[in-house]
């Protein structure tokens, strides 16, 4: 049985951020989910994905957010809980969705997870979603902790079902990646089935409709502000004069922090938890009561604007304070010393940093950039690009995926990007005036996500550049999770359909379409120049497997190469293709047979054909 | 109760996270507060993985510059890059087999001396206790637990609030049952190897 639909209540277990959101779900008897697979939120879909088949939860890899919540939107209405996970990002996707589904309201309980990544460990940019519940006047809760990332979960879907209202989780790549040990508490049974109760009036917002829905949602935010007056997730600690209003992990570092300064007493911290509607009686009254407050939140100044507006209205002249040069930056993420620096500047406590050494005299250590792993198809498809790019002044738009590391060198094959599928479209763009050979790269999952319609445009508008799809046959990237195109037969998954880029793109009317075998060089290279000379649109799909997948799968893999004494040191094996398996010694290459992966790219283009497989002893 | 703050640091692939599990999982049977925070973004592509584990009464999950208790380095450049995380009261355990990264196997960049990088530990931390963790590994019959050597490592210098028995029993509840007798083996040279070290 997976480990997250133990019954065992009461029992203490140790859960990541995202295991202990899954589990809430499963508390709260989450009856659907959906998702499009995104870092840091990807492994609370992982988890559904496993428990859906041996539970009644049903759950489903979306083609994208948009549909993701599309779906998680129909089946709220037809009185199921649901769920629908995205990382930050993913809510500009289904923004259009949200936006009036904010409007329309639902039936069953509707949570929408958003995965913030403050630092952007793993993102393209550092929006914060808060923004997001005000856009749409739509209740947001955030935890602080791994046990309330589980435990609010149940308190969203109350929420959402007493205001029948979709309601924002929105975490941040600290808690999603942090692991405590989490009390469990009982598993509720899933609603098994549901229906749409027909009432167009209210459910099919065309003008006359959506002036009474819009402002029934501003009722609805009404109601949402009483309840966060009195949610227990917004609460008051401490009695003292020195105010801190603080929500998420900033509530940590600042809990600690007002113990190692000694400062407990003196302090009164507001930790919001139910952050929109802000309750804002509660936070006048806080306001009379200090002389001084310090507001502690990554990212924006979402709540320190509030509180500001706060004071004005009440004529209050203490300072607020929060981002500043002096105290807080936009930027980035938060850690405990910073907070502790700016409540010791803010409340003018004597602090003592720790010593940091001095690491003036540490030598340079060399990087450790990610590459593409030994065997990457990838490696092998960029190879062929740039070959038979040879000569061309080329521009090529990348999109996101394990393959943007190809825009590093020596391949550096990626001059643009975006967000996910915007390849596609910034190519029509850049082939207009350019006088360039524009060649763009998108992946599997990427093209089913968003570069369909960039493509389609392509053709209507008859622009004139190269579709390179990168067909691995997974979604790498965030941990192998499946995509239309995969055949699920071969994970011994059945009930699925499949669907073929290849189909689509002639579909659509590309009639320059090649699918070439990357492994296999000299042809790959003779393929794409072919495509690279066609003008219009032509697309080159390029399939093998993802190796770390097939690694996985135990899917037979070549035999692992070496170099022998032919070889006359050219290193165009390590300057061209830069395959992590190789390294120097003794100024000779060899090749790590442990990470050879035996995909044979580098023996083809050795011209003293020195690189030979290990055979069998 | 006083707080521990423990960071490792190690290359993907390394068995880090399965390391910070068994401690949390060890810190859970011996009833002590624990909370941990993974950075494991490009992992997979060999980027650097980098785990910290608070011990006993804090909310925090992050650790600062500067404020790290013990720092355990699974490779030694890693280890040397993460001093930052160090002060002079620090104790840093270092597995000293090389993980050199792309750029210097292929000689674009060298590999910092082992003597002189070990000195420079030293010389800036309370204490710093280095050995090959891989040949310990192999002994124990398992390439890939060098994690749990350097567990074994971290247990003796008593500079966590954790028992061996309780690592042991959480090794045995966590790790997979092939590797079980292995990781064991390795946890126990890990154990002697930091004796007398340091
Ligand atoms: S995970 Fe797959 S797609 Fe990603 S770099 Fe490795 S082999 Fe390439
Ligand atoms: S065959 Fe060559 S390019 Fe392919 S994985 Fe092995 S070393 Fe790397």
């Amino acid at each position: 049985m997976h480990k997250l639909l133990t019954e065992h209540s009461g029992l203490k277990m140790l859960l990541l951020g995202n295991e202990a959101i899954a589990r809430g779900a499963v508390e709260a008897g989450v009856a659907v989910g959906t998702t499009y697979p995104g870092t840091p939120s990807s492994e609370i879909s992982t988890n559904f994905f496993q428990m859906s088949r041996e539970s009644d939860l049903y759950f489903e890899y979306s083609t994208n957010e948009k549909v993701a919540l599309e779906v998680a939107a129909a089946t709220a209405n037809s009185g199921l809980r649901s769920m629908c996970v995205m990382k930050h990002v993913g809510m500009n996707v289904a923004a259009d969705v949200f936006m009036t589904l904010a409007y329309i309201g639902v039936k069953g309980g509707l949570v929408i997870v958003t995965a913030d990544d403050p630092y952007m460990f793993s993102s393209q940019n550092e929006q914060d979603n808060r923004y997001y519940s005000k856009f749409s006047g739509l209740p947001m809760v955030e935890p602080s902790s791994v046990q309330e990332a589980k435990d609010m979960v149940a308190y969203a879907f109350d929420i959402s079902e007493k205001l029948q209202q979709p309601v924002i989780f929105r975490t941040t790549t600290r808690i999603n990646h942090s692991t405590a040990d989490v009390v469990l508490g009982e598993i509720k049974a899933p609603q098994t089935s549901g229906d749409i109760s027909k009432d167009p009036f209210n459910q099919v917002p065309v003008p006359a409709v959506a002036r009474n829905l819009h402002a029934r949602l501003l009722k609805k935010l009404e109601t949402a502000e009483k309840m966060s007056e009195n949610s227990k997730y917004n609460f008051i600690m401490g009695n003292g004069v020195w105010g801190i209003i603080c929500n998420g992990v900033s509530y940590n570092y600042v809990s600690d922090a007002a113990k190692d300064l000694n400062i407990e007493h003196r302090v009164k911290i507001f930790r919001m938890g139910f952050s929109y509607p802000m309750p804002r009686a509660t936070i006048k009254q806080f306001l009379k009561e200090c002389e001084k407050v310090l507001v502690v939140e990554e990212g924006e100044p979402f709540m320190e604007e509030t509180v500001k507006m706060l004071a004005q209205e009440e004529k209050l002249t203490l300072p607020i304070l929060g981002k500043s040069e002096k105290y807080f930056s936009r930027l980035y993420e938060f850690d405990p010393a910073l907070v502790r620096q700016s409540m010791a500047t803010c409340f003018d406590v004597a602090y003592t940093p720790a010593k940091v050494p001095d690491l003036s005299d540490i030598p340079e250590i060399p990087d450790r950039p990610p590459n593409l792993c030994a065997g990457c198809s990838h490696r092998a498809t960029f190879y062929a690009v740039k070959k038979a790019s040879e000569g061309m002044d080329t521009i090529c738009p990348t999109d996101i995926g394990c393959y943007t590391l190809g825009f590093l060198p020596p391949l550096a094959m990626g001059d643009f990007l975006i967000c996910m599928g915007a390849s596609a479209g910034v190519s029509c763009g850049f082939s207009i005036k350019t006088n360039k050979k524009v060649i763009s790269f998108i992946g599997d999952s990427t093209f089913f996500h968003s570069g369909i319609p960039g493509l389609i445009n392509a053709v209507y508008n008859n622009h004139n550049f190269t579709m390179v799809i990168l067909d691995n046959g997974t979604t790498a990237m965030t941990g192998h999770q499946p995509n239309p195109g995969v055949d699920m037969k071969e994970l011994d998954i059945d009930g699925y359909g499949r669907v073929s880029i290849e189909e689509i793109v002639r579909a659509v009317g590309v009639s320059h379409v090649t699918v070439i075998r990357p492994y296999r060089v000299k042809k790959s290279i003779h393929a794409v120049k072919e495509a690279l000379n066609f003008k219009g649109v032509s697309v080159v799909i390029s399939k093998e497997m993802c190796t770390l997948y097939a690694k996985g799968l135990k899917k037979a893999r070549g035999k692992p190469f070496f170099v022998s004494d032919k070889c006359k040191g050219h290193k165009n094996c390590i300057n061209e293709l830069a395959c992590p398996a190789f390294y120097i010694e003794n100024q000779r290459v060899n090749i790590d047979p442990v990470m050879c992966s035996g995909c044979s790219v580098c023996a083809q283009i050795c011209p003293e054909h020195a690189i030979l497989p290990i055979r069998d002893t | 109760m006083n707080t521990t703050r423990l960071i490792i640091v190690a290359v993907g692939g390394q068995g880090n996270l399965l390391a910070s599990r068994v401690l949390g999982e060890a810190a859970l049977l011996s009833d002590i507060p624990v909370r941990m925070s993974e950075i494991h973004g490009m992992a997979q592509r060999g980027g650097v993985v980098e785990s910290s584990i608070v011990f006993g009464d804090a909310r925090s999950t992050v650790i600062s510059d500067g404020e790290a208790d013990v720092l355990i380095g699974f490779e030694p450049s890693e280890t040397l890059r993460a001093l930052n995380k160090c002060n002079l009261n620090t104790v840093v355990i270092t597995n000293l087999a090389k993980l050199p990264s792309f750029t210097v196997t292929t000689g674009k960049s060298v590999y910092p001396d082992l003597d002189v990088l070990q000195e420079l530990i030293r010389n800036k931390t309370a204490k710093l206790i280095a050995f090959d963790a891989a040949s310990l590994a192999i002994k124990a019959g398992n390439v890939l637990s060098v994690n749990m050597v350097l567990l074994g490592a971290l247990i003796q210098t008593h500079t966590v609030p954790l028992s061996a028995e309780n690592v042991k029993e959480a090794i045995i509840k966590r790790t997979r049952e092939a590797f079980v007798e292995s990781n064991l083996k390795a946890f126990d040279l890990g154990f002697s190897a930091a004796q007398g070290l340091g």
